[in-house]
């Protein structure tokens, strides 16, 4: 690239989709108006655990307005458990039962939320009057909540076929844990419960399918985060070719994980009845079902040790874990593999010892929501660390330093397998400089006084800080294609989804940057299987490394067909010609210049006759896959006040120092950290799923379920280091659940600092907290 | 059947007769009896602040209203608050602070702050901060949305 091509690339550009969105124009799903739409709901389970006897919707078939109801009979051989969306790693010695939940239920109920019927009517409002006219009939079965109690003889079985409620069990080691405990100077043990919520983006679910028989194609608008992956899955169990089938993801208000769960019940139902009625149907989630009918991620109980030298290096980690799956599991390991695999974090651990069961309860399902299980390993080892400082009396951040992996040992093989079926391997790290940019941002060396002088004036300050993380960017791969059009605008279309990462923009700005155009310049479509049709999908921060490598590839060589027809047209060579402005122009001869829109139409002769082998146009696909994950860093540091009283708190200072490699828009990517974070908050000190005994969701509301607010969130101080990944030609790691994840202990040691716990005894073990939980803990310890 | 009422709203600034029925909310009147969809619904249950419209003026939750008691009142949505090609100072702000990721519960804030703004030409950020509070983002962490507000508030007194 010559001196004077722009560089978008690593720009705080301004992004492309804003002006849709900020006037109204952007279509989301709920948005759609088809001429002949019907409308659907969904009568849910209120019980979460029963034999269903009955369910008879004569009545509601009798009130006006009603076109059709359906139960599981109705549904012939249709009705079928569905599939396995994420096979188990190949670990050793794995044991893992599927249980796939079917589209609505037939003769048992395993979670308050499961879908029992469906109803569609001229009206949403019809719909759901007629729900009530369903008449249902469920005998009752004790409830499985509580992890421990579902895995003790004679618990109720969630699934009867089993003989326990064992959804998995994995035990995944490296190195001599028991060698490494003989010869430890201190072993630190802990019991650990870390609860994760519902991801709720502020769009719920939603559903519009059209199926035009004289076309015999079925096109589905789905708020899925994997819009390829869901045709694939629908074309196979509508016995139609994947051409047939049209998924479109539109613009998604939020996704965080869960707007991938192959298949949710109405992705199946709302598809099959406009083929059964030859009408278009719409499904739209409301709020309530949401919290019940989306899935969540929800707990682990840890109880796990540390084996330590006197000088506070680590020898070793043993850890056991109970993880709650929900009433059925489709997305196989994912959850509790991430939490064994990320409790390692960024530490030299010699020997690793980790066994996990995946339980049953009759609770939602559990699937990732964005840190997916993440949180819940880099809670254990940091408060491990925490209280290791205290009892070895060596500084919180010190204990850390001393255990750090050196910048001369990556790659780093964990030797332990990732989701993602390859080995645990950090692609390239340097971690110590961002401890040290934290400490240095937090004002870590002068708090003590700082502190001391707080609570003088009765101000109880608290510092914290946490490493972490976070495997981005796995494969298998993405595809994109790349065209100049005749107007000289360039359209980029890639299968993944988009759910407000800035896909427009940072792809536009790949693009830009290889054929010389301005970003306004580059027309992004995301989530259509007609626009691109291979690819997986928005998950686990891989959207910008995978897609966006792949696009830099299809640009690449758009970027070549681009310079070998304008060098046939100046007959030149190429070497003597520069992309910038939307044009091809001889360096060094202004005026000898030929705009993009003419090379475009050069590309394409509509006479004459063309070489062999001509390709017509100025375009390309291409794909990325990477070799493994590639793994992003971080440190965030915290100071908080907190009413001894009250127990409330009030985050007053907030450090994030992040290394994601290569920062392809540093604008974005703080949003991107920003919002994270703020997650993380929810997650530390406000959001909790209360389920009473009998599975019952008791806060199933947004004014019950607490979102963090504007004066929940503070202002945040970001910095960044930068350490590219070899994995991928762009050098980028991904960014998008870097600030959700070590939110947790950040909360947990900084309370316990603030209130000087420690010294009275108490220890925060778990997470969520909030002030009333505090009070408990406090009180309970006397 | 369900009877029917005939009520007329100004919407954005135009006089529109509908005959709607006595249940049917606002924010669905709003959005698929007069297709302005750029209101967003996001709880139904009046916490969130997506589904946030000008009701004569005043920030209002159009999911805890009927579209009858809209009859002879004055509605804004989103869809009004440019001028032609030229974004209100506040939709600028947002775009250049990027205050925006997905953009669902963008239209909300942008009703209830472009109201808190007019009454409030010179806030500082805890004020921002409160008036934003009714309005729930999932996306951003609020930083760059309060960054935006800040930033339009400087724009809009010059």
């Amino acid at each position: 690239m010559s001196s004077r091509e722009t560089r978008n690339f690593g720009a705080p550009i301004r992004r492309n989709e804003d002006r849709k969105l900020l006037t109204g124009k952007a279509l989301f799903v709920d948005d759609l108006e088809i001429p002949g739409m019907l409308y659907a709901a969904l009568l849910r389970s209120s019980v979460a655990h029963g034999e269903l006897i009955s369910v008879d919707v004569s009545a509601a078939l009798a009130r006006e307005g009603v076109v059709a109801a359906y139960t599981a009979h109705d549904l012939g051989d249709f009705w079928q458990p569905g599939p396995l969306l994420v096979p188990p790693p190949p670990i050793e010695g794995v044991i893992f039962n599927l249980r796939t939940h079917a589209c609505l239920a037939k003769d048992k109920v395993r979670y308050v939320g499961e879908p029992l019927a469906i109803v569609i009517a001229e009206s949403r409002y019809i719909a759901e009057d007629a729900l009530a006219d369903i008449a249902v009939e469920i005998e009752q079965l004790p409830a499985v909540v509580d992890l421990e109690a579902a895995l003790k003889p004679g618990a109720a079985l969630v699934h009867d076929d089993l003989r326990s409620n064992v959804s998995a069990h994995v035990r995944q080691k490296n190195g001599d844990y028991a060698a490494a405990a003989a010869k430890a100077a201190h072993i630190i043990k802990r019991r650990f419960a870390y609860e994760h919520g519902i991801s709720s983006p502020m769009e719920t679910r939603g559903v519009v399918a059209q199926w035009d028989e004289r076309a015999g194609q079925l096109t589905v608008w789905d708020t899925t985060q994997a819009p390829v992956f869901l045709r694939n899955g629908l074309a196979a169990v509508f016995g139609l070719s994947e051409r047939q089938v049209r998924v479109v993801a539109p613009f998604v208000g939020g996704g965080f994980g869960p707007k991938i769960m192959m298949f949710y019940p109405e992705e199946l139902l709302v598809p099959w009845a406009s083929t059964r009625l030859n009408r278009p149907i719409k499904w739209i989630e409301d709020r309530l079902e949401h919290f019940v009918a989306t899935t969540h991620e929800r707990g682990q109980i840890h109880d796990a040790q540390i084996a330590l030298d006197a000088e506070g290096r680590i020898l070793g980690v043993k850890d056991v874990f109970l993880h709650d799956t929900g009433a059925y599991d489709p997305y196989g390991l994912t959850v509790p593999i991430n939490s064994q695999c990320t409790l390692l974090g960024p530490y030299v651990i010699p020997a690793y010892d980790s066994t996990f069961t995946a339980v049953f309860t009759t609770l939602p399902i559990v699937t990732p929501y964005r840190g997916a299980g993440r949180q819940h390993g880099v809670f254990v080892i940091e408060r491990l660390l925490d209280i290791a400082a205290h009892e070895l009396k060596i500084d919180p951040a010190e204990i850390r330093r001393r255990n750090l992996i050196p910048p001369d040992a990556f790659p780093y093989d964990n030797k332990i397998i990732y989701q993602d079926f390859a080995p645990l391997s950090y692609d390239s790290g340097n971690y110590e400089p961002i401890l040290n940019k934290a400490l240095d941002a937090i004002g870590y060396a002068g708090f003590k006084d700082e502190q001391k002088k707080a609570l003088s004036e009765g101000k109880h300050l608290g510092i914290a800080i946490a490493n972490y993380v976070e495997g981005t960017g796995i494969g298998p791969y993405e595809g994109a294609r790349v065209q100049v059009q005749a107007n000289g605008r360039v359209s980029v279309a890639t299968g993944i989804g988009t759910q407000g990462q800035g896909h427009f923009t940072v792809f536009a700005q790949i693009v830009a940057d290889q054929v010389g155009c301005l970003v306004t310049d580059v027309d992004v479509v995301t989530g259509d299987t007609d626009r691109f049709h291979w690819g997986a999908g928005t998950f686990a921060s891989r959207g910008a490394v995978v897609a966006g490598n792949a696009v830099n590839e299809a640009a690449l060589v758009v970027r070549q067909k681009i310079l070998k027809l304008a060098a046939d047209h100046f007959e030149c060579a190429e070497e003597d010609l520069e992309l910038g402005n939307g044009e091809v122009q001889i360096v060094g001869v202004p005026g000898r210049s030929v705009r993009l829109s003419e090379l475009a139409m050069k590309a394409n002769p509509m006479r004459g006759a063309v070489k062999p082998g001509t390709e017509p146009g100025l375009e390309s696909t291409q794909y990325f896959g990477p070799p493994g994950g590639a793994t992003a860093s971080g440190v965030h540091a915290m100071i908080i006040e907190v009413d001894p009283e009250l127990l409330t708190l009030e985050i007053k200072k907030y450090v994030v120092v992040h290394d994601c490699g290569t920062v392809i828009n540093p604008l974005i990517l703080a949003g991107q950290i920003h919002g994270g974070v703020a997650q993380g908050i929810g997650n530390a000190f406000y959001e909790k799923l209360l389920f009473d005994d009998a599975g019952q969701l008791l806060n199933a509301s947004l004014a019950d379920y607490l979102l963090p607010t504007s004066l929940d969130v503070p202002r945040m101080q970001l910095e960044h280091t930068v350490t590219p990944s070899p994995l991928n030609p762009l050098g980028i790691k991904g960014a998008g659940e870097a600030g959700a994840i070590p939110v947790g202990p950040l909360f947990a040691q900084a309370i316990e600092d603030a209130l000087g716990l420690k010294a009275k005894g108490i220890e925060l073990l778990e997470i969520p907290l909030s002030p009333g939980r505090l009070w408990q803990l406090i009180t309970q310890a006397g | 059947m369900t009877d029917s009422h005939t009520i007329a709203v100004t919407v954005n600034g135009v006089r529109t007769e509908k005959s709607v029925e006595p249940r049917l909310l606002l924010s669905d009147f709003i959005r698929h009896e007069l297709m302005l969809a750029g209101t967003h619904v996001g709880c139904e249950h009046g916490v969130c602040g997506a589904c946030t419209i000008l009701f004569d003026g005043f920030p209002t939750r159009s999911c805890l209203m009927f579209a009858v008691q809209a009859d002879g009142h004055e509605i804004a949505t989103v869809e009004g608050l440019s001028k032609g090609e030229t974004l209100h100072p506040l939709q600028q702000a947002m775009h250049d602070s990027h205050g925006l990721q997905c953009g669902y519960c963008t239209p909300g804030i942008l009703m209830t702050m472009s109201a808190f703004l007019d009454s409030n030409p010179s806030p500082d950020e805890h004020a921002v901060r409160e008036a934003l509070s009714g309005n729930l983002c999932r996306c951003t962490g609020y930083q760059h949305i309060v960054d935006a507000v800040l930033l339009a508030a400087e724009r809009m007194r010059t």
